[in-house]
């Protein structure tokens, strides 16, 4: 695009919230109470260009408000929010030129209408050139293998390809910045593949500034060079992956089995942190020695079975989640 | 842009050309339906609270005619509701036109014009039936009935859509969509309000679309005594109506709020 004055940052957020006013029924009758519930709470980052950015939380977490926010489909109740340069609520039309949206539970394309003709109707909509267009759904078509199920309906597509679809007509009019909600939710192992490759190339090749929301670990790991973990509402972490793997080789998980069950063994500088009759879950701190803390146990304990392995990223997060590791933010 | 995008839906539309005329035929024998029952009412009595024929058909035509092109235009409007409760409305809110085009053109088929042919044929029978002294100013009066009368109806079609942003939400539906159950019982709720809404809205700016602009076009005396000057108020009420439903609509979408995934 190459517009004078573009500011150096794809997404600027500035403790962005949104509440929604809820009304329940209060008891019986039609007597109804507004309770206020806070789905995105005071949100600060910022994306720069050509970044690939993974937005990370459990369910209910404020992802899809969060991305509602930045395209402009919901205002903020809160905070300042810049992408490419405008107010997304106050600006939705002129940012929709500018960036591509998928949403992977509900697709942008029409139902009734083959995939073909939905593109030449997104095509409209951009007032994108004919022979841009031609070129671009040339290239998309190839890249994302589009072909045998162009002239299909939307509807009687599979969830692969309609994905693939929907990836299609958000690029059609090359955007700077794709933002993604959860693009590779209920996929296979291989349109998972598919999708994840050409987002890969699409920002490696192309420097598409890429902001995607998942709970799923593989889109990260695969992907993602930066990492915002989202909990309640609120930013838990932000930063490379290699210093979440850090927090991962923090710590690691000591699983004893015990010859018979008891309460939950006691040795310095450990913590049980599950049982499950004989069996114990102890986290063992970074620093602490593992030889060590084996043969205390076994100086102490009855041990049928030990077994040490590094905590899974998923447990990293579930403590995250659970406010276990205190979370610095990354300086800008 | 809307013309655009009427046309490719209209393309899509071609590739079922029978079905098409079909339903543009049915769609105007509908519509001709009416007029066959006014002619009826007249074949046993020449007037109608002072009126003849012709001059009833006049104001069946002309106010059916502008309802008819308004509803062309923005009828497909009424849909906002269904894209609120499910959640679709976010996929339009991304593309850089306004979600009112997307809807109003949405499955626009030329069948929509079969609605139009009966309201015209009226017209066209009642026009050199009328007794009416025929000035320069009539004859313009007559389009520009119609021309107003469609805006007014077009400003109506986008206040009735605004307020399925406020009704979707007062009932809940947006909710109870995204956690089931209750949905059900209260879509019917919503959709009684709606048509409760529509009837009144689209009932009271008629006078100012038909009849008070007819009483001018057949040189009539108004049976309620209000000013002539009311009877060219046509234009000024139609810009009130779009300036309303501007607003309204400007603040329904502000307060679209999605629905949960
Ligand atoms: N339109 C809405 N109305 C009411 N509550 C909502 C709405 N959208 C989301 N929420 C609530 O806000 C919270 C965050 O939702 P969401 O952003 O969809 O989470 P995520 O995408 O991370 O799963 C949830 O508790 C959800 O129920
Ligand atoms: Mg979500």
């Amino acid at each position: 695009m190459g517009r004078s004055g573009t500011p150096p940052a794809m997404i600027e957020a500035v403790d962005v919230a949104k509440s929604f006013t809820l009304r329940r029924r209060a008891g019986r009758g039609p007597r109804r109470v507004r309770t206020t519930l806070s789905a995105v709470d005071g949100v600060s980052f910022t994306v720069g260009r050509g970044e690939f950015v993974g937005y990370l939380g459990p369910n209910g977490a404020g992802k899809s408000t969060t991305i509602k926010m930045l395209t402009g489909i919901l205002t903020p109740s809160s905070g300042t929010l810049r992408v490419c340069g405008m107010d997304p609520s106050r600006e939705r039309t002129a940012l929709a030129r500018r960036i591509g949206v998928v949403f992977g539970q509900r697709t942008t394309l029409w139902w009734d209408l083959p995939l073909r003709d939905s593109l030449t109707l997104i095509r409209r909509l951009y007032r994108v050139e004919a022979s841009a267009h031609r070129r671009r759904l040339a290239e998309l078509t190839a890249l994302l293998e589009l072909e045998p199920f162009l002239d299909t309906p939307v509807r009687q597509l599979s969830l692969g390809q309609r994905m693939r679809g929907d990836l299609a007509a958000a690029l059609l009019h090359g955007p700077e910045l794709l933002v993604l909600d959860e693009p590779t939710i209920g996929l296979d192992v291989v349109s998972k593949a598919t999708v994840r490759g050409f987002l890969e190339r699409l920002n490696a090749e192309r420097g598409t500034t890429i902001l995607l929301t998942t709970h799923d670990l593989g889109d990260i790991e695969r992907l993602c060079r930066r990492v915002l973990i989202v909990d309640h509402g609120r930013l838990a972490f932000d930063g490379d992956l290699a210093r979440l793997r850090q927090a991962v080789a923090a710590d690691r998980m000591l699983v004893v089995e015990l010859a018979r069950p008891g309460p939950p063994v006691e040795l310095d500088g450990i913590e049980v942190v599950r049982t499950e009759g004989p069996r114990q879950w102890l986290r063992l701190p970074r620093a602490a020695n593992a030889a060590a803390v084996v043969a205390g146990l076994a100086e102490r304990y009855e041990i049928s079975d030990i077994a040490l392995r590094e905590a899974d990223i998923e447990e990293v997060l579930a403590g995250l989640y659970r406010g276990d590791h205190a979370y610095t933010p990354t300086p800008p | 842009m809307y013309a655009l995008l009427a046309w490719t839906w209209t393309r899509a539309a071609a590739q079922y050309p029978v079905s098409m005329l079909l339903l543009s035929l049915a769609t105007a024998v509908v519509g001709a339906l009416d007029a066959v029952g006014i002619m009826l009412l007249f074949a046993h009595t020449p007037r109608i609270a002072g009126f003849t024929a012709a001059e009833v058909l006049f104001l069946y035509g002309t106010s059916a005619l502008a309802f008819g092109i308004s509803d062309i235009l923005l009828g497909g409007a009424e849909r906002l509701g269904q894209h609120v409760r499910e959640g679709t409305l976010d996929a339009l809110l991304v593309r850089p036109v306004s979600p009112l085009v997307q809807i109003a053109t949405e499955d626009f088929s030329p069948r929509r014009f079969g609605k139009l042919l009966p309201a015209a044929l009226v017209l066209g029978l009642a026009l050199p039936r009328l007794d009416a002294p025929w000035t320069a100013g009539r004859v313009a009066m007559v389009p520009l009935m119609v021309a107003c009368g469609t805006v007014i109806f077009a400003g109506l079609w986008v206040l009735a859509a605004s307020l399925q942003f406020v009704l979707v939400d007062s009932h809940g539906a947006t909710k109870s969509l995204t956690y089931g159950g209750a949905f059900l019982t209260q879509y019917p709720l919503t959709l009684f309000a709606r048509d409760f809404v529509r009837g009144v809205t689209f009932a009271v700016p008629l006078a100012f679309v038909n009849w008070q602009p007819s009483l001018y076009v057949l040189d009539r005396p108004d049976p309620l005594g209000l000013p002539d000057a009311a009877r060219f108020a046509a234009p000024a009420v139609a810009a009130v109506v779009c300036a309303v439903a501007a607003v309204a609509w400007r603040t329904g979408l502000r307060h679209y709020r999605s629905t949960g995934s």
